[in-house]
């Protein structure tokens, strides 16, 4: 059962973080994931000493409110002239310095160590139930994936069209009067969200392979965005699935080996994938070359 | 204050003491060329890429000093470069998601090699994950000399090279034309940028390093136009963050010393960005204030030679 447990919350930060790392990768905006990931420390700790609880709605919303402003403030940076590399980099580490800080000091209270921050706690996520009425309903953590997979699909899902335009020709999006800024902010809330559900289990860190490793990874395999999204779910999952297999047989961090995955799944994509891998692109040319 | 007094007479206390200001000078000076030539964040991918390098150069030697880890990071650092540059060029990956590839997949196999030393028969092993977070307190004798060493190589090749980076920075076609070897040069300042991290990591830890190297330069672009003064300036920045994060995580206990050190240089970046003339908050706003001034002044003069010239206008009609 610890086992279905683990990988299940697995698949669901997975295909939470898979979704949105599409976009973030077709709009060029990794860094910014990574940044957000980094940023929301402050805002869970905050929630934390506030609340007493780890699993408060305030937690998820201290944190979504963190990452916005991450958001707003590189974005404010940015247009008084500093680069936007350099904005990113000021901006994410001021942001974790603060929470890693707060942690320091109050780590008592807040029954949160500097590690879990890092590799998380994936291993541990059956330990914590959720009981109504005396009746076992399963990990809290996957109640919470669920919820935030649950918000994502319907928010994506409801304005696909609007996020596919806003992702390829936002000029375009503009023109046709569709609230680019807007709908902007909504998948940085949503790249919040997913962030703050998935600490717990796979760590801030972490998170940031699962946005980006597996979107990318999809990105080589089509030239749909659909399928693009399915493929970097699918990716994620599979990802999880094959580091836990080698976390176990290597008796080393989850989460590590599930980033690891996803980057062995990137590799043999990199080489190997049909349309845009190496080997088929050397190919291509060399066939090019003797037809000539 | 007496505490502080009594800390700072602890010999062991200022060598920390003196190293850490000297890794801050040293990386605020490197910052503000990889500032210049918009690779701030290669800074905190390389930073994440050395976690592997330096956990490798443990299990293989079974020993904590920082010349082999340096050894160890730095390859993994040019690793990290390569693989960056080979996957922009060879797929249609853009350059920030390799960038986020690369720091995310070293930092994941960072962690499982680093569970696997904690779990298996490492001895001396502990501290090693002091190394995330970065414990300055937590260095002894010989990693302060190496670290204090290799800050100074550090400023003294920016101040050799100074004109050569200076070129490459602002127009690398124009270094190419008049015969520089740029390929080299552009390799030797990534190569400076990984050491910077890496003697840096064991003050700040992996996850912050690269603020040293981002925040003081751009705060030192909001004083100057000037490289000479920025490089300068942003050196002094890295210093007082390096010196002040050392002593405030020394009053206490459990007081990491990287965020303290990230937090000081955050400190003076909103410093900056308030007090800065001609770029600063502060100084716009006065510049904008006196510009309104200014045409307001001009608007009423104008209106004032108007009525004069509309009056003589009416007294010629009346003559």
């Amino acid at each position: 059962m610890t086992v279905f447990w683990i990988l299940l919350t697995g698949s669901l930060v997975a295909s939470c973080c898979g979704i949105l790392g599409a976009f973030l990768v077709l709009r060029k905006m990794a860094m910014i994931g990574d940044a957000i990931s980094h940023s929301v420390m402050p805002g869970i700790v905050i929630a934390f000493l506030l609340s007493g609880s780890r699993d408060s709605m305030l937690m998820l919303f201290a944190a979504m409110i963190c990452g916005l402003l991450a958001v707003f403030l590189i974005q404010t940076f940015q247009q008084s002239g500093i680069q936007s590399d350099a904005s990113i980099g000021v901006v994410f580490t001021a942001l974790f310095a603060l929470g890693v800080l707060l942690v320091s000091l109050f780590a008592r209270q807040v029954h949160l160590d500097q590690d879990a921050i890092l590799y998380g706690e994936i291993a541990y996520v059956h330990w914590n139930v959720w009981e109504v009425n005396g009746v076992d309903l399963g990990p809290k953590a996957v109640w919470l994936l669920g919820v935030t997979l649950v918000v994502i699909v319907a928010v994506i899902g409801l304005f696909y069209k609007q996020f596919k335009l806003c992702a390829f020709d936002p000029a375009l999006a503009a023109a046709c009067g569709i609230p680019v800024a807007l709908f902007h902010y909504l998948l940085m809330g949503l790249v919040s969200m997913a962030t703050v559900s998935s600490f717990e289990s796979v760590g801030a860190i972490l998170v940031v392979g699962l946005l980006i490793i597996p979107a990318a990874t999809a990105y080589l395999l089509t030239d749909r965005l659909g399928r693009m999204i399915v493929l970097s779910a699918l990716m994620g999952i599979a990802s999880t699935f094959l580091g836990y297999g080698a976390a176990v047989v290597l008796d080393a961090s989850i989460a590590g080996c599930i980033v690891c995955a996803a980057g062995l799944l990137f590799i043999l994509a990199f080489l190997f994938s049909p349309s845009h891998g190496y080997i088929a692109k050397k190919l291509r040319m060399r066939k090019l070359i003797e037809t000539q | 204050m007496q505490s502080l007094w009594t800390l700072l007479n602890d010999p062991n206390m200022q060598w920390i003491f003196i190293s850490c200001t000297l890794l801050g000078l040293s990386s605020g000076i490197i910052g503000c060329f990889s500032y210049l030539r918009k690779q701030s964040l290669m800074g905190d991918t390389l930073a994440h890429a050395a976690l592997p390098g330096i956990c490798i150069a443990f299990m293989l030697t079974g020993t904590k000093s920082l010349l082999l880890f340096l050894i160890g990071a730095a390859a993994a650092g040019i690793i990290a470069t390569f693989g960056i540059g080979f996957v922009t060029r060879h797929s249609r990956i853009k350059h920030d998601a390799a960038m986020g590839i690369v720091l995310s997949g070293f930092f994941g196999l960072g962690i499982v090699l680093l569970t696997i030393i904690q779990h298996g028969s490492y001895g001396n092993q502990a501290g090693l994950d002091k190394f995330l977070f970065g414990q300055a307190a937590a260095m002894i004798g010989s990693d302060v000399l190496t670290m204090s060493i290799v800050s100074v190589i550090l400023i003294a090749v920016c101040f050799l090279l100074f004109k050569q980076f200076k070129l490459i920075s602002f127009d690398p076609g124009f270094a190419r034309g008049i015969g520089y070897p740029v390929a080299f040069l552009e390799q030797l300042l990534m190569l400076l940028m990984v050491v910077a991290v890496v003697v840096g990591i064991q003050a700040v830890g992996v996850v912050l390093v690269a603020a040293l190297l981002i925040t003081p330069a751009v705060s030192a672009r909001y004083w100057t136009h000037r490289l000479g003064a920025m490089v300068v300036l942003s050196g002094l920045f890295g210093a007082i963050s390096g010196a002040a994060g050392t002593l405030i995580s020394s009053t206490a206990a459990n007081l990491p010393t990287g965020p303290l050190t990230v937090l000081a240089a955050t400190a003076l970046f909103f410093l900056s960005i308030l007090f800065g003339p001609q770029k600063g908050l502060l100084a716009k706003q006065f510049i904008r204030l006196r510009v309104k001034r200014k045409l307001e002044l001009d608007q009423s003069q104008l209106h004032a030679k108007a009525r004069v010239a509309a009056a003589e206008t009416e007294k010629g009609a009346a003559l």
